[in-house]
């Protein structure tokens, strides 16, 4: 499960595997055939090798822009407010009971 | 007199004067949809009950003398991943497919506010992840001026409403380009504002640095009202900003004397040379009006395709986490947990949707967060400094919206890539967080072309004039869609 990705530096562009794919997805919670495994192991290939174009910039003096705006962190009084009720929230749940949303055995 | 062809000011002023009212003009609307949306496949869901119950809402308000808006009484629709209370919200996949909001998005709150009837949701690529609907769980929206539905002109829901009169205008959401690729494929005006400027409170998130909302009209005047509307701070959304909203019909000003145009020349590389030909009139327009347009360098408009097309399946593959089958949606029933949220994800997402959770997954992993992922917002940086550089010099920039005619769907399905690079000229406005208007200017071979004219960060005012003044001044009519031959339904 806990399988190290191959690092894949700058300039050294890195075919991914099938056995990529399959921990990707994990971490991603789908669940792909093996038909899907191969399909998507070649159109993310494609994909990674166009993103490697990037390579050809020089950013090494560049900051990263994770936002064009410079937000500063927003806060409010500590105050009580209004909510949804909670028949609203639960009424798109799949499955509820007891005023809760209920799942699988976890444990 | 056909009212589905008239503009929001147009009918906003027969309303005020009490020649038709809005129970009238929402019926008007209704019946244009069911002569047509068979062929459009424009909603994803028709709210005809609520539409009708706030129409005559509306025209008991104007009975007793109550000041309305310019909006009041006037059919509209929105992008289905925009929340509506009480109404199905689907995001165009299955995993919603049954998801009805206990809460409006904020501007769907504010339109509600306004008086203005919501016809329905409109129909988008899954997770607004394209720019054709053809990733659409449930269908392909037709482009009506496309009379063959074969040759395969991109379309989206509620660029294809406005086109065809299923609504007056619309709302949708721009990661990067869909609002100006739709509209300039279906001969109508498309603004994606400045990130910060309309609130994303209820917009159902897919890459938060990159989303805006933003309208889609019939024509400049009906562009300012609408914006008059949805822009302004929100509490409710941390990203918003606090910057004072002018009243945007003062923009529509019929003059750019003196304005500089900055034409990036990198822009039209692998642009069609009809529409380059269109461009090249819309240059010696503006320049007989006054405006002084010289060539800009922009010199890394080439790297933001890739750096989009990374941030925007990181920021999507987290974002989409949320949908897992507890909460709402769909659930696929399994003896564990883990096996729930795999098969509801696997059945519940389409494949586009699920390729960029996976590429997402994958940049954002430990190994290769840095190669990718900071890379990527390295180059952002980059894009975004070009921009700065061209706005010290120009007030705003003039290029073509599509690269071809009016934007092609992939020929293959799977060639995402293609139809991701059919966004050259609108990604790197995502990137930047920059106010972008599209604007229909002719046709190409029965096809409508648009204009892209992108403006320092909220300066939507810069774009409303030189569109504005464009629009006075070529006396184009705004283009009709042949689609309806088909149909034997004529469109006056």
């Amino acid at each position: 499960m806990s399988r190290i990705y191959r690092e894949r530096k700058v300039n050294q562009p890195v075919k991914i595997t099938e056995q990529d794919v399959e921990q990707v997805a994990l971490f991603s919670r789908l669940e792909l055939t093996e038909e899907d495994k191969a399909v998507y192991t070649e159109s993310l290939n494609t994909i990674l090798d166009y993103l490697d174009m990037l390579d050809k910039l020089d950013t090494n003096n560049i900051e990263p822009a994770a936002h064009v705006l410079s937000f500063k962190n927003v806060f409010r009084e500590d105050k009580l407010q209004s909510s949804l009720a909670k028949e609203l929230v639960l009424a798109n749940a799949p499955e509820e009971e007891a005023g809760c949303f209920k799942v699988p055995r976890i444990v | 007199m056909r009212l589905y062809n008239l503009s929001v000011f147009q009918l906003s002023e027969l309303m005020e004067k009490k020649e038709i009212s809005s129970e009238e003009l929402t019926n008007a609307y209704l019946e244009r949809i069911s002569q047509v949306e068979s062929g459009t496949k424009v909603f994803v869901t028709l709210s005809k009950g609520t539409a009708l119950a706030q129409a005559r809402d509306v025209d008991q308000k104007r009975a007793r003398g109550e000041e309305l808006s310019p909006l009041a009484g006037i059919p509209m629709a929105m992008d289905d991943n925009i929340c509506t209370e009480g109404i199905k919200t689907t995001c165009a996949s299955k995993i919603l497919y049954n998801f009805i909001p206990p809460y409006d998005a904020t501007v769907a709150e504010r339109l509600k506010g306004a008086g203005a009837i919501l016809m329905g949701k409109c129909n988008i690529d899954e997770f607004g992840m394209g720019s054709s609907t053809e990733n659409s769980a449930f269908y392909t929206t037709q482009n009506p001026f496309d009379a063959e539905a074969a040759q395969g002109y991109i379309s989206g829901g509620s660029a294809a409403a406005v086109s065809v009169g299923e609504a007056a205008f619309t709302l949708g959401s721009d990661t990067g380009g869909f609002i100006r690729q739709s509209a300039a494929s279906c001969g109508v005006i498309g603004l994606k504002p400045s990130y910060g400027h309309v609130s994303r409170f209820g917009l159902i998130s897919t890459a938060s640095s990159l989303d805006q909302i933003g309208p889609f009209t019939q024509d400049m005047t009906d562009l300012a009202l609408v914006l008059n509307t949805i822009c302004g701070h929100d509490v409710k959304d941390a990203t918003s900003a606090s910057v004072d909203v002018p009243d945007f019909t003062k923009s529509l000003v019929n003059e750019v004397k003196g304005l500089r145009i900055g034409l990036p020349k990198e822009y039209e590389a692998g642009v069609e040379p009809q529409v380059a030909a269109k461009l090249q009139e819309a240059i010696s327009k503006l320049e007989e009006l006054g405006a002084i347009c010289e060539e800009v360098a922009m010199p890394h408009t080439e790297y933001a395709a890739p750096a989009h097309y990374i941030i925007s399946s990181a920021e999507a593959s987290s974002n989409l986490a949320r949908f897992d089958g507890v909460r709402h949606g769909l659930r696929v029933e399994a003896e564990d947990v883990l096996s729930m949220f795999k098969k509801t994800r696997s059945q519940g997402f389409g494949a586009e949707v699920k390729k960029r959770i996976m590429l997402g997954t994958h940049v954002l992993s430990t190994g290769n967060y840095d190669a990718y992922y900071v890379k990527a917002l390295k180059v952002r940086s980059l894009v975004k400094q070009d921009f700065d550089r061209a706005f010290e010099k120009f007030d705003c920039l003039l290029t073509p919206t599509n690269p071809a005619t009016a934007g092609k769907t992939g020929k293959n399905p799977n060639d995402s890539l293609a139809m991701h690079l059919s966004g050259v000229c609108t990604l790197p406005v995502n990137l930047a967080g920059l106010p972008a208007l599209s604007l229909p200017f002719g046709m190409v071979d029965g096809m409508p072309v648009g204009l892209q004219l992108i403006a320092r960060h909220f300066k939507e005012e810069t774009l409303l004039r030189v569109g504005y003044t464009l629009e006075q001044s070529t006396n184009q009519t705004r283009p009709k869609p042949g689609l309806f031959l088909k149909y034997n339904i004529h469109r006056g």
